[in-house]
């Protein structure tokens, strides 16, 4: 599962511009400075590097079945969709 | 500087195949969005849109006609045919030497490029149709109607986006203003309902699945339509003389830019625009009984959008209607500004407030009265349209009662 966790640290960290070692898990996309747009386009490249469908409108995130309150957070929607889509 | 007035109307989209049609649809509050129905439409995940149905392109134009029209363009002439009837005018000297044609579009021939791209890509060919630049070229409507009727004046077309058209009217109603044509024929066209269109759409994921519920506070994103809306602004002594139906009086515009993010509005942006207007205009922000909102039903649109209405009109934010027409027609992009400019006329000339539908819970962050559900019968002197794009560019038009 180590592997899932470093792709996405890896997207969200070029997404911020900083080294993979900046981000913690417990960054909120907020603390990394990620915008809405800098969000879609991340979730854009999680989706194209494990071949998933992440279910998430920005109209209303809070709703959407997907937490992207941290890092953390988001790398366990990851996983479960992973799980789910296999 | 002359007086401004509408003299013409046409219109084809979701909600109706002309202006009557369309007004009654606004009346009683129905919804023109449904199911889209064009190929590969499997392969969305938004599958919903204001698309225009029942339409019969073949009834309407001849084949060398469509091998040059796109949808966009054949929606334009359909609604000039209309507009240019009720206006009563012909071109010939130096009336169609004067005037011109200023259209708002966003995709241009979006369905022509879909189409070709197919083609060539999909199905491996290597030879595309000879006609494919003039088809999907931003201009093609706006030449097509020049052609169509003789007019000779200055014609181009303006894309900015969602404000397209309240772009194109505003710089209409200028050069009439300002003496430079009697008559300019203005509005807007836009037809991205295809796969690639969407599916564009679909990526920046503020698209809703099922509805467009604009200031509801269970809105999930917009929906988008097709379709075109075109006017004919005239000198009002030229009107006059010759006897005209006037259905309003255009009085003023403003546009700004917000210069801060391409997708994100801001407040700021949109309240200069407005006030801007009223200040154009010269009227008092209490004259003000409805606003036609950009009202697109994303979370960010609407409450940024109540907050400027109330910064720029204070108290009296409580005491105006403010609606999105986009719950019926969806949101026609390039050609929005145009189509809304119908519920403006028709709340001026025939005192009905075209409501705000889909409304299921109040958003104390869009705590306007937005009509909801059920149109309302009511005496407005003035009304403005909203139109504030991607890209931070707002344009606000100002219309009048004309009595």
């Amino acid at each position: 599962m180590s592997s899932i966790q470093d792709r996405v640290i890896e997207i969200i960290a070029e997404q911020a511009v900083l080294e993979p070692s900046d981000i913690s898990l417990d960054s909120t996309l907020e603390e990394l400075g990620i915008d809405s747009l800098g969000l879609v386009e991340s979730i854009f490249a999680i989706e194209e590097a494990f071949d998933i469908s992440v279910p998430f409108n920005a109209n209303e995130p809070e709703k959407s079945d997907f937490d992207i309150s941290s890092v953390r957070s988001i790398i366990a929607g990851i996983e479960r969709l992973i799980a789910e889509q296999a | 500087m002359k007086r401004v007035v509408i003299t013409g109307a046409g219109t084809i989209n979701a909600l109706g195949a002309d202006v009557p049609a369309t007004l009654e649809a606004m009346r009683e509050g129905r919804c023109g969005i449904g199911e889209l129905d064009f190929p590969d439409v499997d392969r969305l995940s938004i599958r919903i849109g204001g698309q225009v149905r029942g339409y019969d392109p073949v009834a309407r134009f001849n084949r060398q006609q469509l091998a040059l029209y796109d949808r966009f363009t054949q929606f334009t002439l359909i609604a000039a045919r209309e507009a240019i009837g009720q206006a009563g005018l012909e071109f010939n000297g130096e009336l169609a030497a004067r005037t011109g044609v200023i259209l708002g579009n966003s995709g241009g021939g979006m369905t022509t490029l879909d189409e070709n791209y197919r083609t060539v890509y999909e199905e491996g060919k290597n030879r595309v149709h000879p006609f494919v630049v003039p088809k999907l070229m931003n201009n093609a409507a706006a030449s097509h109607l020049s052609m169509e009727f003789n007019l000779k004046g200055p014609t181009f077309t303006v894309s900015t986006a969602c404000a397209s058209s309240n772009h194109a009217m505003a710089q209409a109603f200028q050069m009439v203003h300002g003496g430079l044509t009697p008559v300019m024929v203005t509005g807007g066209s836009e037809s991205m309902l295809c796969f690639g269109g969407v599916k564009a759409w679909e990526g920046l994921r503020v698209m809703s699945r099922d509805a467009c519920r604009p200031f509801s506070a269970n809105r999930n994103g917009m929906v988008q339509g097709e379709g075109a809306a075109i006017f004919v602004f005239e000198d009002l002594e030229h009107a006059r003389k010759r006897g005209a139906e006037i259905l309003a009086e255009v009085v003023g515009f403003a546009m700004t830019s917000d210069a801060s993010d391409i997708v994100m509005p801001s407040k700021q942006g949109a309240a200069r625009a407005i006030a801007g207007a009223l200040r154009d205009a010269r009227v008092n922000r209490e004259e003000v009984g409805y606003i036609n909102a950009h009202g697109t039903g994303t979370a960010a649109n609407d409450k940024t959008e109540c907050a400027a209405v109330a910064d720029v009109f204070g108290a009296h934010a409580d005491k105006l209607m403010i609606t999105s027409t986009k719950s019926m027609h969806a949101h026609l992009i390039g050609a929005t500004g145009a189509v809304e400019l119908l519920a403006c006329i028709m709340a001026l000339r025939d005192g009905v407030i075209a409501p705000t539908i889909g409304y299921e819970e109040p958003d104390p962050e869009c705590a306007l009265d937005v009509v909801p559900n059920e149109a309302r019968e009511a005496k407005v002197e003035v009304a403005l349209s909203n139109a504030f794009a991607f890209g931070g560019l707002n344009a606000v038009l100002a219309l009048r009662r004309f009595a």
